[in-house]
């Protein structure tokens, strides 16, 4: 559909020569041409005539179409021109249609569908754009129109309306939730930086990382960042290190650049790889003012390569003050519990002692409350004042005369000590009056 | 063991030896063990020296890094 030949080739054509000057006549039908010189038209009509110039040469209108066609491509330059959407088109044959207008003019205008790559998104109606174009003339419908191959709106809007609609694929997935954000760790041990090899971006991670932190190894993973493939290599990338599974932060990013080229970072595809991601992700893209939709997928966002390494890479003193706390913390612990052990000892032992000494206690006070009760039943203390109690052989005592057989030897319990002595004769029948009973 | 794991299981440590429970034998033991990971976190950060590596994919499947040989090294 769209000849893209050379303007020179198209200049040249297939025109012949005599057509190609014809139509350069002023309004009263002159030739403005000097050539071919005016007695030719003179001449008898089977003489042959200069095409067009009598009813017998009409030219067909395909031929003056395509003569138009070589004039007007060839007069103009692709141009960049100012002006208003209308009758906006996405045709499903691919290509865009619509008119672009301002107050006095309009042009109809086409964007080939493999032209769309470079402008981010569809215009809207009514949208002032500025679009890069060709001018042409379009044989088959006879009027001009304008190719166009590049177009933004005022304000950056094409490429703002194409993050929003990305965006707004991305949040209906769910994929922006903050939810969905994952911590960084506190201490990793490898990060892997997603960016291109030579860049500044690289550079200035490696800077900050070796003078924060000795112990974090930066692991490149090389990718192109802008241009042909780069989506595919960062893409690519991200699921290499994936794969690899042993990194504990991943950076994705690269230096400041135009808004073209930091384009890549604004791909769907891409942010659904980095929200795909299973180790918490980093983007740090261009400069503080640059936010892509890459920023807005990942757990973290960094406004520049190095504030991303900042964010990532602890600080060796924060390792050091990491050890001290975790070194006083475990000694506090064991104090602690060394403090408890001996402090339940002592309870224990407390304890232990009270209970010992409320028995003895309680023993003693018994003990003497019975050997008081004892003393005063024990016949020690009638002994005491002055009475003997008698007991046979087996120690039995003999309270009664009945115990008592004459010429049986029998004992005396005194105060102070023992008498064996014998019974003479018993008198059955109260005490005797005299010392009959009473034993010398 | 990585820096942040023996910082985690010191944490675990001490979370323990804070408890009501913990036998006193079982508490030395943890003790002498957080003792050691300490010690070989400070190792590892006397030892530490800032390394740029390249990930490189073999066919096998395999991850290799070597050192990082460009630019921004």
């Amino acid at each position: 559909m769209n000849k893209r030949r050379p303007v020179s080739a198209r200049r040249a054509g297939a025109i012949e020569p005599e057509l190609f000057s014809w139509p350069f006549t002023d309004g009263r039908g002159e030739v403005a041409e000097p050539s071919p010189p005016p007695p030719r038209r003179a001449r008898a009509p089977d003489i042959e005539a200069p095409p067009g110039t009598t009813p017998e040469s009409a030219v067909p209108v395909s031929a003056l179409a395509e003569m138009a066609k070589a004039v007007f491509d060839g007069a103009f330059m692709p141009v960049w021109i100012r002006g208003e959407i209308t009758d906006f088109k996405a045709h499903r044959n691919g290509h865009w249609y619509f008119c672009l207008r301002d107050a006095a003019a309009q042009l109809r205008c086409v964007v080939w569908s493999r032209d769309q790559r470079s402008i981010p998104a569809p215009p809207d109606e009514g949208m002032q754009v500025v679009a890069l174009g060709q001018l042409s003339f379009y044989a088959a419908r006879g009027d001009v129109r304008l190719t166009v191959r590049q177009m933004d709106a005022e304000g950056d809007g094409l490429w703002r309306k194409a993050m929003e609609r990305t965006r707004a694929r991305l949040d209906a997935d769910g994929l922006l939730a903050v939810s969905r954000k994952r911590a960084l760790p506190a201490f990793p041990r490898r990060i892997a930086v997603i960016t291109s090899p030579d860049g500044a971006a690289l550079r200035d991670i490696v800077a900050v990382a070796r003078r924060r932190c000795a112990l974090v190894e930066i692991v490149v993973v090389a990718a192109r960042v802008q241009g042909d493939g780069a989506i595919d290599e960062l893409c690519d990338a991200l699921e290499r290190v994936a794969r690899w599974g042993d990194a504990d932060v991943v950076i994705i990013g690269r230096g400041g650049g135009g808004r073209e080229d930091l384009w890549a970072f604004n791909d769907e595809r891409l942010a659904r790889a980095v929200a795909a991601c299973p180790i918490p992700t980093i983007s740090a893209v261009g400069h503080e003012i640059d936010t892509t939709i890459c920023d807005l997928v990942a757990d973290v966002r960094a406004a520049t390569p190095s504030a991303a390494a900042e964010c990532a890479v602890p600080m060796m003193e924060d390792l050091r003050a990491a050890i001290a706390m975790a070194s006083a913390r475990l000694g506090d612990a064991m104090v602690g519990r060394i403090e408890w052990a001996r402090r339940s000892m002592t309870d224990s032992r407390d304890r232990l002692r009270a209970g010992v000494e409320g028995a003895l206690d309680g023993g003693t006070v018994r003990m003497r409350h019975a050997a008081a009760r004892l003393n005063d039943l024990s016949p020690l203390s009638t002994l005491a004042r002055g009475y003997a109690a008698a007991r046979d052989e087996r120690g039995e005592t003999l309270a009664s005369v009945n115990g008592f057989v004459p010429g049986q030897p029998f004992q005396l319990l005194l105060r102070d000590g023992l008498v064996d002595a014998t019974t003479n004769r018993v008198h059955p029948g109260g005490v005797p009056g005299s010392d009959g009973s009473r034993v010398a | 063991m990585t820096f942040e794991s023996r910082l985690a299981r010191l944490e675990e440590i001490v979370g323990e030896l804070e408890g009501d429970d913990v036998a006193l034998a079982r508490a030395l033991k943890l003790f002498e063990e957080g003792v050691e990971c300490l010690r070989a976190a400070s190792v590892e950060l006397a030892k530490a020296e800032a390394q740029v590596r390249s990930l490189v994919e073999r066919t096998d499947g395999s991850f290799d890094l070597p050192e990082f040989r460009g630019r921004g090294a």
